[in-house]
């Protein structure tokens, strides 16, 4: 169980940041995954009054606050229109409507969590965090670092020019993914860019560096990129998943989502 | 502590602990329909409205509603009665514990899309486990329930068997 000993809703990011370097403190975001783990959280820091609760849109990006629910992120038109339904895709079987409506987009993405869904879809977007101290970072690299003590205050994605497609594999509908896959493709440069999470480690980038699938994708190009995913992919398991089967998931996805979006792009064309 | 909600329409200013759940608290304030089911924050058993919208109470700290509208079962008892009584028509549910849950939740997704269809009932309800049933004659319940809606506001009111 967890045990809070003072609850404090911040009044600034400055106060929240500072509330955060003292040990025992710790900011809620949606409180989902911390309240399964044991322990005395001296200071929860709230950021629920400090206006981080909303998609700001412009021509060019996105700048999603860190408390925006998953819900939020799911039905949000924009969002949606941009990437081609693989938001909703990536976000829908996360639990059900009620975890969706508390689970935060910063929560999910501070936590670098393996089995993420969020993670993996927020990676194949050109997408960045912004934090209070360490400013703009580019969404792999802060995937790849371990957690410190700034403050997650948004999450910016930019308009590239993609399509994006989001598949994942899970025993049962709401349970944590077996594999997920967010392909994006760029139709102009023919380049492909493919997040794979719940590999169960953090979700990892893989792109084309072989040109496999140069000129567009074919149904035995996108094997060939499927097996080479598979190759460069580490995988590990638990009682959700074997490697090899994951490894044989990381094949299937990749190629399938190689294809569907050959396919969105020709109807593009 | 203190914190002031509105509690189905009711003022309530009573005293939290920094980490007491919203489930706890609205129990404690006689909202007995509110129940926990399965402490992993999947069951979907806990479900109330915070400002409307369906929430895991067990899921939310008592203090993070202060200020704010909560609802919960009791406060939806006529909404909640004609809702039910397509679900017993259906003899959906053997041991009824997952009902309160379910049908807040049900209630919420016919506020958000009064029109759904069978995916998006689906879709919308998955957060909610019945562990004795197969959730078919929920959804025929549910969709008995949205035709009869649909004929009493095209004016053919033809009331449910049970009332």
């Amino acid at each position: 169980m967890l045990t809070i000993r003072e609850y404090k809703r911040a009044e600034s990011l400055k106060q929240a940041w500072q509330l955060n370097q003292q040990r025992g403190s710790r900011i809620v975001g949606g409180m989902l995954w911390m309240k399964m783990q044991r322990g005395t959280v001296q200071t929860a820091i709230d950021l629920s009054d400090l206006g981080l609760d909303t998609i700001e849109e412009t021509k060019e990006a996105f700048r999603i606050g860190a408390m925006v629910t998953l819900r939020q992120l799911e039905t949000h038109p924009g969002l949606a229109q941009y990437t081609g339904g693989a938001m909703k895709e990536a976000l829908r079987c996360i639990v059900g409507v009620q975890f969706r409506n508390l689970a935060t987009a910063g929560g999910s993405i501070f936590g670098r969590f393996g089995f993420s869904d969020v993670l993996t879809v927020f990676l194949a977007m050109d997408s960045y965090v912004e934090l209070y101290q360490g400013g703009v970072v580019p969404m792999e690299e802060f995937a790849r670092q371990g957690a410190d003590r700034d403050v997650l205050t948004h999450i910016l994605v930019k308009k590239t020019p993609l399509l994006f497609h989001y598949e994942s594999v899970r025993n049962t509908r709401t349970d944590f993914p077996v594999l997920t896959c967010c392909g994006a493709f760029s139709p102009g440069k023919e380049s492909c860019r493919f997040a794979l999470g719940a590999r169960p480690g953090r979700a990892v980038i893989i792109e084309d560096k072989e040109g496999l699938i140069d000129g567009g994708i074919t149904p035995r190009k996108a094997r060939a990129f499927g097996a080479y995913a598979a190759e460069h992919v580490p995988t590990g398991s638990n009682m959700r998943g074997s490697a090899r089967y994951r490894s044989h998931l990381v094949n299937v996805l990749t190629a399938r989502t190689a294809l569907q979006l050959q396919e969105t792009s020709g109807s593009f064309v | 502590m203190r914190i002031n909600i509105i509690l189905n329409g009711r003022n309530i200013q009573a005293e939290t602990a920094p980490d007491e759940l919203l489930i706890d608290f609205v129990r404690k304030q006689g909202a007995l329909s509110v129940k926990r089911g399965c402490e992993t924050s999947n069951c979907g058993l806990c479900t109330v409205f915070l400002e409307d919208k369906p929430v895991l109470s067990c899921s939310v700290l008592a203090v993070r509603a202060d200020g704010k509208r909560v609802t919960t079962l009791e406060g939806l008892k006529e909404e909640a009665e004609q809702f039910g009584a397509f679900i017993a028509d259906q003899g959906a549910e053997q041991c009824g514990f997952c009902n309160p849950g379910f049908v807040m939740n049900a209630l919420a997704l016919f506020r958000e899309n009064p029109d759904p269809d069978e995916e998006e009932i689906r879709e919308y309800l998955a957060g909610n486990l019945c562990r004795c049933s197969g959730y078919e004659g929920q959804l025929r319940g549910i969709q008995a329930y949205l035709r009869w809606k649909k004929e009493a506001a095209a004016g053919r009111d033809t009331p449910p068997d049970k009332k």
